[in-house]
């Protein structure tokens, strides 16, 4: 299979889809500049025209409810926020209006809006234009919420999320634009709500999301060198999110991890342990363990930043205490 | 002075708003040199063709008026009388820095000059200042707030529901808008339907007025009076100042290096520099080249002197990361 970058499979997806359904149209800020959105939506405009790659004025709140009326008249819009903060200013035609469409009129409409907003953080850009947050979605019945980690998964849960018919949100990080990996020509659809094992282990289970799920991996060959045997499951749908595996996975191990790049307060990571402690805590060996941002918003300074992020070696060291690797931050009773 | 005449600005008063419009430039170039250099990592997006606003707009001000603004805001920082040191700490990520390192360029803070902060979420300040002209209203203070944003915020509900509430109340609040007809890549006409950004106001029930923004001496003239309704009780106003920014959207490469190509305009606005603009009606008036060059030395010093600071400060410990979530932990303000 031939390679891509993540970044080139963003754009690859939404070139076909504009080419295969006239229903799609991309609205956003950024979609005609050169920088904006990185190379993901690179010269769209020219090759699709500008009435259907449109860029847009500074009105987030306007171009999304924008996007939901046109998929309420039939359209198959995706809406882009080249950062999710952004996006915080369209939280009512996502939450108010979209994601309770099909419920208020007893499924005989729906909003089959498309909303892609990228994780953009790091670079010393401060608490305002670094924030991930897929947990406000989370907790919104009527809405999907997607993080592709790999170039695979950016096509296919693109494609997916457009032809789903239900509001999707489709959440994307630059830190992974440049990763690459196979990414067949032709369009194809990557199930929402399945998770993709990554790594078979017997140790423990590493559940992750987006970049951390990249990390993840990286993580699980480390400890592997030290005789550790990490199972990792890349989320790729935060909402509806792959129980089944998790919990199988779990059962194996005894030991459950989730890694994702967001507040642990409320987030995925709260969400999936919740799960577990519900219905297989007997499972568990050892206490349940989250890999997420400190409770505080990105800081600025460069020496704040290099601390507040975690990165594989997070996760790798977070493995380690909860298998007891280390004596000292060893917890009692938690050793199998 | 009948109303709506305007005074012969006085010369000392001019030379003020120049050395004001000194600083900004040279402590931008400054900043853009470092950027260069890869000594300054923060996102930097220079107000360098601007200044005449900000210097025109608060020098109608009292030190304890308001002003917010947003991720350009290096020159509404200096020119409300922002500490240099501070703002190049902020930029160095420092402890030092006006916001302890916690904001960097887009995020800058002197509430002693009035300054309650400058933000990058486009128009996010906006109704800020309304509220803070609210808080002058019920308080009885008389403080007026000054609201600074670009063309591309006025495309934010955040800015007509501003208005219109400054309007139904008559809040003490001046919408100073820098219109640089670019948001980004996109120019003005991409995004709006007609330049008549000013328009807003009366459609609000509020003057509006379009001026040249590159005219420090007329920015003043228009706030001042602005100024002056606001105290009396009569409400907001809104200035479109029409500007141009030289730089790129961000940092300190110029547009075409980054791929985005504006019209051939640049060259048109490079002889309205409000920087030189001011120098040479100094010159007319009689001050002498000597001074306007000591005047541009001692400034070069100042600007030196912060970088020095700067770079010489310590970074905010790791025992930093957490604290301050919530105000009054970890040892209040
Ligand atoms: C709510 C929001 N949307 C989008 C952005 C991205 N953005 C940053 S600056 C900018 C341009 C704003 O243009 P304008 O208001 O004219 O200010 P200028 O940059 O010209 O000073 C945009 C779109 C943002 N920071 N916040
Ligand atoms: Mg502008």
């Amino acid at each position: 299979m031939r390679s891509l970058t993540y970044a080139r499979a963003i754009r690859e997806a939404f070139a076909q889809l504009l080419a295969s359904d006239p229903r799609v149209f991309v609205i956003g800020q950024g979609l005609w500049s050169p920088w904006y959105v990185g190379s993901s939506m690179e010269s769209l405009d020219v090759e699709f025209g500008r009435s259907r790659v449109i860029d847009s004025p500074v009105s987030e709140n306007a171009t999304t409810g924008a996007a939901v009326g046109a998929a309420l008249a039939g359209m198959r819009p995706i809406v882009v926020h080249p950062r999710m903060d952004f996006m915080v200013l369209a939280i009512d035609p996502i939450i108010n209006q979209a994601a309770n469409w099909s419920y208020m009129f007893a499924g005989k409409a729906s909003a089959p809006v498309v909303v892609r907003s990228i994780i953009n953080r790091g670079g010393e850009q401060a608490a305002q234009h670094s924030q991930a947050l897929q947990a406000f979605f989370l907790h919104v019945p009527g809405v999907k919420v997607v993080m592709p980690a790999t170039p695979y998964d950016a096509k296919g849960l693109l494609a997916a999320a457009v032809r789903d018919g239900n509001p999707v949100l489709y959440i994307d990080d630059r830190w992974l634009y440049q990763e690459t990996g196979g990414v067949p020509e032709e369009l194809y659809e990557v199930p929402i709500g399945k998770a993709a094992l990554r790594r078979e282990g017997r140790d423990v289970t590493v559940v992750a999301t987006s970049f951390m799920a990249a990390q993840a991996v990286v993580a699980a060959g480390a400890l592997a060198r030290r005789g550790v045997d990490a199972e990792v499951i890349d989320l790729r749908s935060v909402k509806p999110w792959d129980k089944e595996l998790v919990l199988e996975s779990v059962r194996k191990t005894g030991r459950l991890l989730v890694a994702d790049a967001a507040w642990a307060t409320g987030g995925v990571a709260a969400e999936v342990i919740a799960s577990v402690a519900c219905e297989a805590a007997d499972s568990l060996v050892a206490r349940p363990a989250r890999v997420c941002l400190p409770d505080a918003p990105a800081p600025m300074s460069a020496s704040l930043e290099k601390v507040y992020y975690p990165r594989s070696e997070t996760i790798a060291r977070a493995v380690e205490n909860m298998l007891c690797l280390k004596e000292a931050s060893c917890p009692t009773g938690s050793r199998s | 002075m009948r109303p709506g005449e305007a005074a012969a600005p006085d010369r000392d008063f001019v030379l003020r708003m120049h050395r004001t419009m000194l600083r900004i430039r040279i402590a931008e170039e400054q900043i853009a040199d470092l950027v260069e250099a890869g000594e300054v990592k923060c996102p930097c997006h220079l107000y360098i063709g601007q200044e005449g606003i900000a210097a025109g707009a608060c020098a109608a001000l009292r030190r304890n008026d308001y002003v917010w603004g947003g991720h350009r805001s290096h020159g509404h920082y200096l020119a409300k009388g922002g500490d240099m040191k501070g703002m190049m700490a902020e930029v160095f990520g420092k402890a030092t820095g006006c916001s302890s390192g916690r904001g960097g360029s887009m995020h800058l803070f002197a509430p002693e000059v009035g300054i309650l902060g400058t933000v990058p979420l486009v128009a996010a300040t906006i109704p800020l200042a309304v509220g803070s002209a609210l808080a002058s209203k019920v308080s009885g203070d008389g403080k007026v707030s000054v609201s600074f944003f670009g063309d591309g915020a006025t495309e934010e509900g955040h800015f007509h529901e501003s208005v219109n509430l400054a309007a139904v109340y008559k809040l003490p609040v001046l919408f100073v808008c820098e219109n640089n007809f670019y948001s980004s890549h996109l120019g003005l006409l991409e995004r709006r339907a007609a330049d008549n950004i000013f328009k807003a106001g009366e459609a609000h029930g509020v003057p509006g007025l379009a001026i040249d923004g590159n005219d420090a001496i007329g920015v003043h003239r228009a706030a001042e009076e602005a100024v002056r309704r606001a105290r009396r009780g009569e409400g907001p106003t809104l200035l479109e100042c029409r500007t141009y920014r030289w730089r790129g959207h961000v940092g300190p490469s110029w547009d075409t290096d980054v791929g985005v190509k504006r019209k051939d305009e640049l060259k048109d606005w490079l002889p309205k520099d409000p920087v030189a603009r001011s120098a040479s009606w100094l010159l007319e008036r009689g001050v002498a080249k000597a001074a306007l060059d000591a005047l541009e030395r001692e400034v070069r010093a100042e600007v030196e002197e912060a970088v020095a600071f700067a770079r010489a400060s310590p970074y905010p410990g790791e025992e930093e990361l957490c604290t301050h979530v919530f105000h009054g932990e970890n040892g209040g303000a």
